[in-house]
């Protein structure tokens, strides 16, 4: 790789667990090539550097910016929108960014009811004083402000433009550098596309095909899995067939259903709505209250299994406000 | 003064080969049905993507109907039956998320059926228009309180970049 004129990098972590910044540091001996392509000018986990340093910089000054975490807070949103300005090319790094993730099952309630429950009825909760965050307190010194927590989380594209999406919980490291060197050889997609695959979990998976006739789904500690046979077929409700490959089909390999974190393959719209079409075609009864059973006693949260990384980019985003105590200004 | 009726917004899908004729059969019939419908026409019932119909709630519609052939009748074998677990699916995922079990609604029609079609689509409206606008993009909407704590950001982060080196 030429070190003739060095690149600025940015990453970022926003709302998300942390582990998409760990990824990164998963090229190993690689990240070392990276050094030597791009200054890197923020990364919170394993770079000193401040916003205002950011702040000062010249828009467009920054080559690249890989943006993990989904947006949930007005801080996050500010940091979205500086980057944004800032960078060339912004990246959604990971399913937090691109589809909303785990901090997006948070979409099936709202700043209300999760201050709530933090705040106040977890059992390890000690808050004599009902003491909650406030956008804005009072001290002798002036006024101090928190950022703002929204009812819905929202993915990055809803925030701001988006120019590339690496999708992953997190994304696996080989795919990383992949696309660090699709970036730094200019051999991009079209603007606005995942950089990935375009096949799926199970166009990787070893185990064996035939016919899916499914009389009733099975929880993963029901049964201990054939090692040969599609998990599908065994009951399991295996995602691999909505989500795109990229991790190398890692979980049915060795037993463990596809929970979709790798995000909707190419052409799907909405995970959920493939997996329904899916899993609606390999049941094996035409008896509507068989049929109703089958997916009442197999199905018990169908947005946790349809819609576990995707809530955020799906069509509905979240549950209904209707019937969630209001949270009103949080002030 | 007349008071505003609430008139819903519902979607239909309806396959080409029955229930498609018999909403034809209603209308060279003289059958009158609520207006309230709008009409998509699919090749079969098992043509509906259930991303159709997340995709109808999210851009306004306060309802929605999928009609095929009767059961063992669909010109494609057994889309339907794929089409009636669908819906299945579609209800439960939709009762989670919060919407009524009402605003959907699967409905066997033959062409010779113009009239339960017709009434089939009025029972629908009535039902919809009582559980009132769902108006689903609503929901995402953050009270204009986000650009008003952005600002706030912007301005505390001017303030401390004003300070002298
Ligand atoms: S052709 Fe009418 S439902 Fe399949």
């Amino acid at each position: 790789m030429s070190a003739a004129k060095k690149g600025k990098l940015a990453n970022y972590w926003a709302a998300s667990c942390g582990g998409c910044e760990i990824a990164v540091l998963g090229i190993n001996e690689k990240i070392l090539d990276v050094a030597e392509a791009f200054d890197i000018v923020l990364w919170p986990v394993a770079v000193d550097a401040k916003v205002h340093s950011i702040e000062k910089m010249a828009d467009k000054s920054i080559d690249l910016c890989l943006f993990n975490g989904a947006i949930r807070t007005s801080e996050q949103e500010y940091m979205a929108r500086l980057l944004r300005r800032k960078s060339k090319v912004m990246v959604a790094f990971g399913s937090c960014a691109h589809e909303g993730c785990i901090p997006a099952l948070a979409n099936v309630s709202n700043r209300e009811e999760i201050f709530q429950t933090a705040y106040h009825d977890t059992p390890s909760t000690d808050n004599p004083n009902g003491v909650r965050p406030q956008t804005e307190t009072e001290v002798e010194e002036g006024k101090l402000y928190l950022p703002l927590f929204y009812d819905t989380v929202k993915t990055l594209d809803q925030t701001v433009e988006v120019d590339y999406y690496l999708p992953g919980c997190p994304p696996e490291p080989e795919r990383i550098w992949d696309a660090i060197v699709a970036i730094l050889e200019g051999k991009l997609p079209a603007p606005g596309s995942v950089i990935g695959a375009t096949t799926t979990v199970c166009d990787d998976c070893p185990r064996t095909r035939e016919e899916k006739k499914i009389k009733e789904f099975k929880r993963t500690w029901e049964i201990i899995p054939d090692p040969d046979i599609c998990l599908l077929e065994q009951g399991l409700v295996c995602c691999g067939i909505a989500t795109r490959a990229g991790c190398g089909a890692l979980c049915p390999t060795v037993g463990s259903p596809c929970i979709g974190c790798y995000g909707p393959n190419e052409g799907v719209e909405d995970f959920g709505a493939r997996m329904m079409t899916a899993l609606a075609s390999v049941i094996d009864s035409d008896d509507p209250e068989e049929i109703e059973r089958i997916i009442q006693e197999g199905i018990p949260d169908p947005i946790g299994t349809f819609y576990r990384f995707s809530l955020a980019a799906s069509q509905l985003r979240r549950k209904t406000l209707e019937g969630l105590d209001p949270s009103g200004a949080s002030a | 003064m007349v008071d505003e009726r609430f008139e819903p917004k519902i979607v239909a899908f309806l396959c080409n080969w029955c229930s498609y004729r018999a909403a034809d059969l209603a209308g060279t019939a003289r059958i009158k049905y609520e207006p309230n419908v709008r009409m998509i026409r699919v090749m079969c019932s098992g043509r509906v993507d259930p991303t159709f119909v997340l995709k109808a709630f999210a851009l306004g519609a306060d309802g929605v109907m999928i009609a095929g052939c009767h059961p063992g009748e669909c010109h494609y074998l057994e889309q339907n039956y794929k089409a009636m677990r669908r819906f299945n699916m579609l209800k439960h995922t939709l009762k989670a998320m919060g919407v009524e079990e009402g605003r959907i609604r699967l409905q066997w029609a033959s062409a010779a059926e113009g009239v339960q079609l017709a009434s089939a689509i009025n029972e629908m409206v009535d039902q919809v228009r009582e559980l009132g606008p769902l108006n689903w993009a609503q929901n995402w909407h953050e009270d204009g309180e986000v650009e008003a704590a952005i600002q706030r950001i912007e301005e505390e982060h001017a303030e401390v970049m004003e300070v002298p080196a």
